[in-house]
């Protein structure tokens, strides 16, 4: 058997997947974050509680209507994303003068209301959801075993990544977007309807932390804390990434991903950590972030 | 009347008010806080004391130096560990040993935190505390000497000086009042020195004092470090009083409570604090023992919305804009 530093490939290429789709979770996490960050200056707390809304709104959905995988993945998060834009209007847009920090606190007071609702109505546990049949069973390749379900996760969260990025970079709306992060006075005073502009980046943030849901639902036990922990995992990608860049935030998720799966198969024990050690690495050699351009 | 040059200003007679109120302020607390354990329960009063203590540490750092650390539950349960591993282990130990060397592991570990938090402002300050004190909690998890998922549980409280008895619990409040004292005494000494007037200079605008000359960034590290200091203090106590040391201290929502504390009684006053530890205790005492018990996080986000959206002074911040306002 091929053995690499020890490890048998398959155990060697079966954790790097296994990173692999944690990183893509983390890409998609930390690019709602930015994409927020972008326009509202503020750094969205209930991020994660909204990833674990999305989950849950697949399992519910499940349970109750009889709503099927595939039709989740599209109804889930313009679901979440309307309630995401429901609560920027009401209340986020109430603090936006402020001081941003305040934005912090506030979305860490509506996350602690999400997930403790949620414990009280479903306990702590959590319960799992099924693999669509579709995708159920895997791939054998030449040097490990596919699961077909984690294949398409990895491919569906970089189509989705990618597709942000392409609309963002590459499209008028992003360009009004952009604009809009640089200097929003003068969109207003172009025409541009920026509040709406806001609502509807807070509110496609939050369909993207939904969507990261339902792509998670079938792989971790959906409980209500599934959100606070990755959460603050993300916040250190985001500071070694920096939230300036897109792709930046994209690529930086997938290598913190990568190293954490790597991390596992060499010393198990500081798989937890290894992240927040990488963050302390380029806070004292690039304090800005890898892709930041921060002063 | 007419005013000579020697006479002082008015703004000056009108601090020097002030000041008189406060201090008077603060010795009526005092006498209410000695005599407080006739009419309450100690141990009640104990946490108090405790989580305001930690809630004024982490004051000092929000209020008058700008930087929001979410991650002060590690310095809370570095205190709280280390302290309650010592007593454990060495039987011989007196009490008070075992909190100051509690209380210079969580100075070591301000030191190394703070010197990295603070090459980032604003959110990303947060964001770095948060990162590193859920790195700590990891680690706390794991550590050998911190019992894990179960805690460090019956650390004997000891002798004061190997003296005093502290299973009694009126000696060992007086104790741990006699430590808050002494916390908010270091706390109220910072602020009003010059050091305390650069500090809040940087809060308001720190380019202008960089370029002042001042530097900028020892002045946050030493402010990093003397809050992270008392809060290991803090955690100490609470670990010999409840002689008790769990995650529980070490989990983000501890970070979460303790800005809680300080928001509602309001950031930035030297009294607000107190107030919120205060409030935020007795709910959570109250909730506990109710049918609601199970809604303690639903509440204390649902205050945290509404402090940030219609209450962002805390109570004693309206309390004193009232006061401003009516009797100027």
């Amino acid at each position: 058997m091929t053995m690499i530093f020890g490890v048998p490939l398959a155990v060697f290429m079966g954790q790097l997947m296994l990173g692999l789709i944690n990183g893509a979770f983390y890409a998609l996490l930390s690019l709602g974050l930015a994409v927020i960050f972008g326009l509202l200056k503020i750094v969205n707390f209930a991020h994660g509680a909204q990833y674990m809304l999305g989950a849950f709104a697949a399992l519910l959905g499940a349970q109750y209507l009889g709503i099927n995988y595939w039709l989740a993945l599209l109804l889930v998060p313009l679901v979440v994303g309307a309630f995401g834009a429901l609560l920027e209007r009401l209340v986020l847009r109430r603090i936006a003068h402020l001081d941003h920090l305040y934005g912090l606190l506030l979305t860490f007071g509506l996350a602690l209301i999400f997930e403790g609702s949620l414990i009280n109505l479903f306990g702590v546990s959590g319960a799992s959801y099924p693999i669509p049949e579709a995708l159920s069973g895997g791939i054998k390749l030449p040097f490990m075993f596919l699961p077909t379900y984690r294949g398409w996760v990895l491919v569906a969260a970089l189509v989705v990544c990618l597709g942000t990025w392409f609309i963002i970079e590459r499209t008028r709306l992003g360009a009004y977007l952009r604009a809009g992060t640089e200097n929003p006075a003068l969109m207003q005073a172009f025409g541009v309807n920026v509040p709406l502009l806001v609502t509807l980046t807070y509110g496609f943030g939050v369909a993207l932390a939904a969507f990261a849901g339902v792509l998670a639902a079938p792989l971790y036990p959906v409980s209500p804390t599934m959100g606070s922990s990755l959460l603050i995992v993300v916040f250190a990608v985001v500071v070694i990434g920096g939230m300036g860049s897109i792709l930046g935030a994209i690529l930086t998720g997938l290598a913190m991903g990568l190293i954490e799966g790597l991390t596992k198969v060499y010393y198990p024990e500081a798989a937890n950590t290894v992240i927040f050690l990488v963050m302390i690495m380029v806070l004292m050699l690039r304090p800005a972030g890898l892709f930041g351009k921060e002063a | 009347m007419s005013t000579t040059t020697t006479s002082p200003t008015p703004t000056q007679t009108r601090a020097r008010a002030a000041r008189r109120r406060q201090g008077m302020l603060m010795i009526v607390l005092l006498a209410i806080a000695l005599v407080a354990p006739l009419f309450a329960y100690p141990v009640f009063l104990m946490k108090v004391l405790c989580f305001a203590l930690f809630a004024c540490a982490f004051n000092l750092l929000l209020g008058f130096a700008g930087l929001l650390s979410f991650g002060h539950a590690a310095f809370l349960a570095t205190g709280g560990y280390v302290t309650g591993f010592l007593l454990s282990s060495y039987p011989g130990l007196t009490p008070e040993l075992g909190i100051v060397v509690g209380t210079l592991a969580a100075v070591i570990l301000g030191t190394l935190f703070g010197a990295l938090a603070i090459r980032r402002q604003g959110i990303y300050f947060a964001m770095v505390t948060l990162a590193l004190a859920q790195m700590m909690f990891f680690f706390y998890i794991q550590a050998p000497f911190t019992g894990g998922e179960d805690g460090l549980h019956g650390v004997p409280r000891g002798k004061l000086l190997g003296l005093i008895d502290l299973s009694d619990n009126l000696a060992m409040y007086y104790v741990v009042l006699a430590i808050f004292v002494i916390g908010f005494a270091i706390i109220q000494r910072t602020v009003h020195s010059p050091f305390g007037q650069v500090l809040k200079a940087i809060r308001e605008n720190e380019p202008r004092a960089v370029s002042l000359g001042y530097n900028v960034d020892a002045y946050k590290l030493v402010a990093f470090v003397i809050s992270a200091g008392l809060a290991g203090l803090a955690g100490a106590t609470k670990t010999v009083v409840f002689q008790l040391a769990s995650l529980t201290d070490a989990h983000w929502h501890m970070s979460g409570e303790v800005i809680l504390m300080t928001l509602v009684g309001g950031v930035g006053t030297l009294f607000g604090p107190l107030v919120g530890a205060g409030l935020v205790v007795s709910l959570q005492t109250q909730l506990a023992q109710s049918p609601l018990g199970n809604w303690v996080s639903v509440i204390l986000g649902s205050i945290f919305v509404l402090c940030v959206l219609s209450f962002r002074s805390g109570i004693v911040g309206e309390i004193q804009n009232m006061v401003r306002k009516n009797f100027k």
